[in-house]
């Protein structure tokens, strides 16, 4: 099994208030099976031995689907590999000797909670505007009754199978949340189910949207690029024309 | 302790429907007066808090992700069961409610099972009102596949990730009750502390995990949905945050433990590849249905896989079981791993794999049509390992993956301390000693939507509710204890970290507490983790302070709560004198090497009180006999 030396450039800070910076690091003996996060675990193990601070960093499942991961590596939300979380990337995309940056996502609706821990409660408040269809337990009719033509239900799955990591939010250099937005929007209004809603949702999610201070999409089309389940940015243009049309009815 | 599970009387199709007619109901005036927490956002969590909030109940929502909408329930890949026989063939509530008892070796209730498989179908059709994007057919109905354990089409999924959509459907529901100001979510909180009250519990601690605060908060009912405690073993698929912590606290206010030594182990799972390994990911294991399992036959034998001969490769599965062979249930296709493995014949660097080989399968259907059926999974174990399945064989492990066990509940999913309610993989309540799979998803949200709702409320209205304050003694007293606790902990400043220690008991869980049990192991376990937790309090060093985010001391006191359990887990599969479902003991085997149960000694659940930990783990060991009034007990075979 061969091992490397990784240099890492790692942002620290304290808490919300507190000024941060970069601090480095170096691993030896990091395996080329390890993944990125397990790399980071080995740093802290070593942290916690010489009684300095670990470097606190979200995750959960490390099967890149509860969207905890979404720290920001070498620049580029989630790392190298197109269509893969953070939690999925393995250091064989990685050579001895590598320095590597790692920040948190940076936009002004995630505040840093310590080091590259944010707060992405404003994803919950979009949600709860109208990410929903308003359908109370035990209110629903038999469930075959609501046929959906298979083409738009899998449509309506690749749009709903966003893990609101808010990647798309960290590589945008408006800092939108319009891919997030627009996923939700595009999944619960292309299907049957989501008609009788579909004004009043589109017109509370997007004006909830722009109330957290997230930018508006100018179409850099970033966010699409660094999306670990691969959201189409048609979920933007999805968006843009169910506002309109909510709008001006 | 008293432990009256509730089952109602009457002819089985007619229990549910009985009971709901007798249950208690409150005004809707008398609602909005009254305050539900529940504890955990997942399946049972998000739709338990939806329904409670529709209905006019005051409810608040704790979970320790930074969003609801990240709970465990949303890992889970293959589907959801549910008797709507859209397939036509032949299914129906009873055939589910058969399977499902049947699959768990006959150790659950008959009457909570029967009433699972009723609720399956109402869950099925409020998943898709919700806009849940099923797996549908050319005409736009709902599509089934096959599962394990099961000679029916089943199997409700969103491609591969089913627990994804059902649960953002249930926390899109939940968060509609957010904006309707029914519900007051709090994320980034850990329950550390039931607070009980003459009897009842009235309340929880939590610790707020961003500013490190200890939080006190009160009301009428307390539903628990914190999941399973797969990662007392360190190494499963469940997500890193998992934790018993909820109710293991719960358990030392006087909540009975369940059948803490039933666990699940899953065949297919990738295998560890060095000590920093941190979890495992578990591989749909429909890739059984094509692949052949096989070691060398020679345990010196370290030639690439490709250069083995077929005569000298052996298929174990296909020699010891001819007629089911790769297919063989999950337990049985575990165990086999294990004995092939400590005989020597593992492959791989560490020895702990066997091959899952599909050259053949390549040869005889394409390499198109393999990839058609599991490309995704193999592009996700190239990911991983590096290598390439098409090219040579995977090698695979078993991991834990979902525990049977969890607080005891009776029918209304109530613990035997009034108030506390206890839903989905917490609690004990319908799996038996075998989960069979699709099963998860159907519990946790029958519970969720279709049984607390009511049963709180008939709680709610039949009890003298006093109002309590959280100024009250019984409040400060539990967030004195929380507090001193994590003081403890970062008091020890050892040598030892909290992922070391955690690594070692999952060892000896795995060893000794894990596929097979035996009496020798399971008592040598026990002492094990007696000297190892008290190395923990004398040795262990947590980092920073409580006094901000602090993971790590998030972690220690979690491992804190799972050295008690794992010593009760020993103790429950030491007692348990038979094998049944996923609980092996090496002296109760059939003479083909089957699982053998005693019913006549055996029959009943185990429930634990907890006494004290002092050295060693007190516990008092309760049993609820099961009656079976519907259904024969037979032996379960593969052969």
């Amino acid at each position: 099994m061969s091992t490397m030396t990784i240099n890492l450039k790692v942002w620290r800070q304290k808490n919300q208030n507190a000024q941060g910076s970069f601090q480095d690091y170096t691993l030896s003996d990091v395996s080329e099976h390890m993944s990125f996060l397990e790399m980071l675990d080995v740093l802290n193990e070593q942290l916690i031995k010489e009684d300095k601070d670990p470097v606190e960093f979200d995750y959960d499942c490390r099967e890149g689907i509860c969207g905890s991961c979404n720290m920001v590596i070498n620049g580029r939300a989630h790392g190298p590999k197109r269509l893969t979380a953070a939690c999925q990337l393995h250091m064989r995309n990685y050579s001895d000797g590598d320095t590597i940056v790692i920040e948190p996502p940076r936009a002004a609706a995630f505040p840093v909670i310590k080091d590259l821990v944010v707060d992405r409660s404003a994803f919950d408040r979009i949600i709860e505007a109208g990410g929903y269809v308003s359908v109370k337990t035990g209110a629903a009719p038999e469930a075959n009754l609501i046929p959906v033509e298979q083409h738009t239900s899998n449509v309506a799955f690749d749009y709903a199978t966003c893990i609101g990591c808010g990647a798309c939010v960290a590589a945008c250099p408006n800092s939108s949340a319009s891919l997030f937005t627009g996923a939700k929007l595009a999944h619960l209004n292309s299907l049957p189910q989501g008609q009788p809603e579909r004004k009043l949702r589109t017109l509370a999610m997007v004006e909830q949207m722009e109330k957290e201070g997230f930018g508006d999409c100018s179409n850099y089309a970033e966010c699409e690029a660094v999306c670990p389940v691969g959201i189409s940015i048609a979920a933007i243009a999805e968006m843009r024309k169910d506002y309109v049309k909510a709008s001006f009815s | 302790m008293k432990l009256d599970p509730k089952t109602p009387s009457g002819p089985l199709e007619e229990k549910w429907n009985r009971h709901l007619k007798d249950i208690k109901l409150v005004s809707p005036n008398n609602k909005r007066k009254h305050k539900v927490i529940v504890v955990g956002t997942g399946l049972a969590g998000a739709s338990a808090a939806a329904s409670l909030a529709e209905l006019g109940y005051n409810v608040q929502t704790f979970c320790i992700q930074d969003s609801a909408r990240r709970a465990h329930s949303i890992a889970a890949q293959g589907g959801i069961n549910a008797a709507k026989n859209y397939q036509n063939d032949g299914d129906s509530v009873w055939r589910l409610f058969y399977d499902t008892i049947k699959g768990g070796d006959y150790r659950s209730r008959e009457s909570n099972v029967y009433r699972l498989a009723e609720n399956s179908n109402h869950i099925i059709d409020q998943a898709v009102a919700q806009g849940v994007p099923f797996g549908r057919e050319y005409g736009g109905l709902l599509d089934n596949r096959s599962f394990g354990g099961a000679q029916v089409s089943r199997t409700f999924y969103s491609r591969g990730q089913t627990g994804q959509q059902l649960l953002l459907g249930a926390y899109q529901a939940m968060m509609k009750m957010v904006h309707a100001g029914k519900i007051e979510s709090f994320t980034r909180h850990e329950m550390l502390d039931l607070v009980v009250v003459n009897g009842k519990a009235r309340g929880i601690i939590t610790r707020d995990l961003v500013s490190g605060t200890i939080n006190k908060y009160e009301a009428d009912a307390v539903v628990l949905c914190t999941g399973g405690y797969g990662n007392v073993f360190y190494l499963s698929t469940n997500a890193k945050n998992s934790n018993v912590t909820a109710a293991w606290r719960c358990h030392k206010r006087g909540a009975a433990f369940a059948n803490p030594c039933y666990v699940q182990i899953h065949p297919t799972c990738i295998p560890v590849s060095g000590d920093y390994q941190s979890k495992l990911t578990l591989m749909s294991e429909s890739l059984r249905n094509d692949g052949r399992v096989w070691v060398p036959r020679d345990k010196d034998d370290k030639r690439h896989p490709n250069e083995i001969p077929e005569e000298e490769r052996y298929y174990y599965l296909e020699e010891r079981y001819p007629s089911f062979g790769n297919l063989v249930p999950r337990d049985v296709a575990s165990r086999n791993a294990k004995m092939v493995t400590d005989e020597g014949l593992g492959v791989g660097e560490t020895g702990l794999a066997v091959y899952l080989d599909f050259r053949d399968a390549i040869n005889r259907d394409g390499e198109d049509t393999i990839r058609a059926r599991y490309g995704n999974l193999f592009d996700m174990y190239t990911n991983i390992t590096d290598e390439n399945p098409y090219k040579q064989p995977m090698r695979i492990f078993p991991a834990v993956h979902y525990t049977m066990g969890g607080l005891w509940v009776d029918y209304n999913l109530m613990s035997n301390i009034p108030g506390l309610f206890v839903a989905g993989e917490a609690n004990f309540s319908d799996h038996g000693a075998n989960r069979l799979g699709a099963s998860a998803l159907m519990q946790g949200l029958s519970d969720g939507y279709f049984i607390i709702p009511y049963t709180v409320g008939n709680y709610i209205a039949e009890e003298e509710l006093p109002k309590v304050s959280v100024d009250d003694e019984a409040f400060a007293a539990a967030a004195k204890d929380s507090q001193d606790q994590l003081d403890r902990l970062l008091s020890v400043k050892g040598n030892k970290t909290v992922i070391e220690f955690h690594r070692e008991l999952g060892k000896i869980m795995w060893d000794k507490v894990g596929i097979s049990r035996s009496k020798e192991g399971l008592e040598s376990a026990i002492e094990e983790i007696r000297a190892l937790r008290e190395d923990f309090w004398q040795n262990v060093r947590v980092p920073g302070e409580a006094s901000y985010y602090n993971k790590y001391l998030e972690f220690a006191a979690r491992v804190a709560d799972f050295f008690e359990l794992a010593e009760l887990m020993a103790i429950d599969a030491l007692d348990r004198d038979e094998s049944c479902g996923c609980h092996l003991r090496d002296e109760y085997q059939t003479e083909e090497g089957e699982a053998l149960r005693n019913d006549e000694e055996y029959s009943y659940v185990s429930a634990w009180e907890f006494l004290g930990v002092n050295g060693k783990l007190e516990t008092k060991l309760h049993k609820e006999d099961l009656n079976f009034e519907f259904v024969e007990l037979k032996q379960r075979s593969y052969k």
